[in-house]
């Protein structure tokens, strides 16, 4: 139990760090995604991991889950998911308005009179 | 209990609801909600300053539960002083946005305005770790629609490389207080105090690695170095007021470290050395790469952008020390960095705004050439932090602090190096713009180099440019210069009553080194809660 969940947390965060370090956005908007899904199983096991217990106090019940991370990991989702979409938004809006889906600075950023397509940084 | 504590995160939120939902099609209704809902955020500040001058903690407790189980919202005297400065920009810059017409470029300015006081508030007031994050995520989400506000495909661009990097630090948030709550079985920042003093000291690996990735989430905000990639672009490329108002941001992650690492894991406890080791050189390397980039970006909103680094820098240095002293001059140099930073920007603006673009280069005399070269003068006086202005007076603090420290020589050496450099940036930039323009009209052309020997006072531009708004959108030139007026006098006050403010900062400084009241206030006396 402890090994697959920990090896899980640890692909999903090794893939997620992979894909936002690619220069397409929409490869970094996965990774982002991978990452907030690692984070919630990591705060997840925060509370210590237990199966079949009760995470409300019950008449006869002695052994209890922590319910914290539960709600910790309910509105951490509700967040990413909205700034999911928000990215996924950005993203479409910086592809249709700039002709490209790189996320890193074009040089016309830095330097006056260079158009991206003299920079060979255009499609 | 008071409700009034509540009133700066409730205020914005119900302002910036209405304005969404009533006000969607009117531009005048929108102004008038919006600035009566900042002036009135500012009075409340005000009142709550006064409040918390008599050195007491306030706790409102939400919904009435016992501490370690309900969230609290805190005041002292830091967080007072850290709205009073937000509500207190954010109704200057306001003016400025009405001014230059930036509020017209596109849908929901003002609502957003509202939402991002409520986060930047809302992370000053709160109590409880995880609903810093959650305050956290509401200035940034706010943040993020205000940075594209106007839009354009380089803005666009920028604001998505912006929410990658703060999408990555929330992540790390998560882990940093998911690792705290693992070790400490809680996330009231007060209780986790208490439980950290008793940890045994063989037991704190755990606790070592979520309090250095915590500081690396505010060293994110703060945009120490190497965490500071994000900022450059995402300022130049913001509109001038937004940018402005974000001179408040990076303050909120200063503001964290400040509590944090004086409230939580206070020096004596486990953590000493760790933060502090790591925390001194990167705040000397912050600010040496906020004022070389000063002087070597050919951009002027980049080098707004640098030179808050560079006050990010300054900063870091005072609160790397944890020592009041130090505390005392990093809280004056907050206020001043915060007004000095965010006039700039808006002088920069202007500056656009009549020029076409923002690129440092030669061109004819602008439109109100000597007013905005006052102001730039006058701005970038205080931002580099020569005298008369109060940059002057917290670098002198900032040094005073430091002076019998191991490093001393390190510090002074930085600060006063790195001074110059920023002297000789903002000089080259103030006299390339304003002063060398008079002869650029009488360069004969055959003179002139091929690419500017173009017929004509201003050359054609270079490229269209979404980063200004043109002069002639601007609602009133007349209304955008006094709203910079009005950060320059913050600034001069600052200088004239530096003593009265210096006393303040001193008490500040003094509450927050004694986390006693604070957790008294928290985990005593609860009578009356469920």
């Amino acid at each position: 139990m402890e090994l697959l969940l920990s090896s899980a947390i640890g692909v999903l965060t090794a893939a997620g760090i992979y894909l936002i370090l690619r220069r397409r956005s929409f490869a970094v908007v996965l990774g982002t995604t991978l990452l907030s899904y690692a984070i919630n199983l990591f705060l997840f096991s925060t509370g210590r991991l237990v199966v079949n217990q009760p995470p409300i106090i019950e008449s006869g019940v002695t052994a209890y889950t922590d319910p914290l991370p539960q709600a910790l990991v309910l509105t951490a989702i509700v967040i990413s998911f909205a700034m999911t979409a928000v990215t996924v938004m950005m993203a479409l809006g910086a592809f249709l308005e700039g002709g490209d889906d790189r996320v890193d600075m074009p040089r016309a950023d830095r330097e006056p009179g260079v158009s991206r397509i003299e920079a060979g940084e255009g499609r | 209990m008071n409700h009034i504590l509540i009133a700066p995160v409730v205020l914005p939120a119900v302002m910036g609801a209405l304005i969404i939902l009533w006000m969607r099609a009117d531009l005048l209704l929108q102004r008038v909600f919006s600035i009566a809902g900042t002036a009135l955020l500012l009075g409340v500040a005000l009142y709550l300053n006064w409040m918390a001058s008599s050195g007491e903690v306030y706790v409102y407790r939400l919904g009435n539960w016992a501490a370690p189980f309900g969230i609290v919202l805190m005041l002292d005297r830091l967080a007072a002083l850290m709205v009073a400065l937000t509500a207190a920009l954010a109704l200057a810059v306001q003016l400025y946005a009405f001014g230059s017409g930036w509020d017209r470029k596109g849908w929901h300015f003002h609502a957003l305005w509202q939402f991002q006081l409520m986060g930047v508030c809302g992370a000053f007031l709160t109590g409880d770790a995880f609903n810093l994050f959650v305050f956290f995520e509401i200035l940034l989400i706010a943040s993020y629609g205000l940075m594209i506000h106007g839009g354009g495909p380089m803005r666009l661009r920028a604001g998505v490389q912006y929410i990658a990097y703060n999408l990555a630090g929330s992540t790390l948030f998560l882990a940093a207080l998911g690792v705290l709550y693992a070790v400490t079985g809680t996330l009231n920042m007060a209780d986790m105090a208490a439980r950290v003093a008793m940890m045994p000291a063989e037991d704190t690996a755990l606790l070592r690695t979520g309090a250095v990735l915590l500081m690396l989430v505010f060293a994110i905000k703060a945009s120490l170095v190497p965490l500071h990639f994000w900022l450059p672009s995402t300022y130049a490329n913001a509109p001038g007021p937004v940018a402005a108002l974000f001179a408040i941001m990076t303050k909120v992650g200063v503001y964290a470290i400040l509590r944090f690492y004086t409230l939580v894991f206070p020096q004596d406890t486990v953590i000493e050395g760790v933060v502090m080791e790591l925390l001194l050189p990167a705040a000397l390397f912050t600010l040496a790469i906020g004022q070389i980039g000063i002087l070597g970006t050919r951009n002027l909103g980049r080098l707004a952008a640098f030179a808050a680094i560079g006050s990010v820098g300054t900063l870091m240095i005072a609160v790397s020390q944890f020592t009041p002293q130090a505390t005392t001059a990093a809280i004056y140099y907050i206020i001043h960095s915060t007004l000095a930073g965010a006039a700039l920007f808006l002088v920069v603006d202007m500056i656009g705004a009549r020029r076409g673009d923002l690129w440092l280069r030669l061109d004819g005399v602008m439109p109100g050439n000597g007013l905005i070269a006052a102001l730039f003068f006058a701005t970038a006086i205080a931002v580099v932090g020569m005298p008369p202005f109060s940059g002057f007076i917290g670098k002198l603090l900032v040094l005073d602090a430091t002076r019998d420290t191991p490093q001393a020589i390190w510090i002074w050496g930085t600060i006063l190096v790195t001074s110059l450099i920023a002297i000789y940036g903002m000089s080259r930039a103030g006299s390339l713009v304003f002063w060398k323009a008079y002869e650029f009209q009488d360069v004969p052309l055959a003179k002139m180099s091929p690419a500017a020997a173009r017929p004509g006072p201003i050359p054609t531009k270079l490229e269209p440019d979404e980063h200004i708004q043109d002069l002639g959108d601007a609602a009133s030139p007349a209304l955008a210069a006094s709203a910079v007026g009005l950060l320059l006098a913050g600034i001069v006050a600052l200088t004239v009553f530096a003593g009265p403010v210096t006393r303040f900062a001193a008490d500040t400084a003094a509450q927050l080194h004694d986390p006693s009241i604070y957790l008294g206030a928290v985990l005593d006396n609860q009578e009356g809660t469920k």
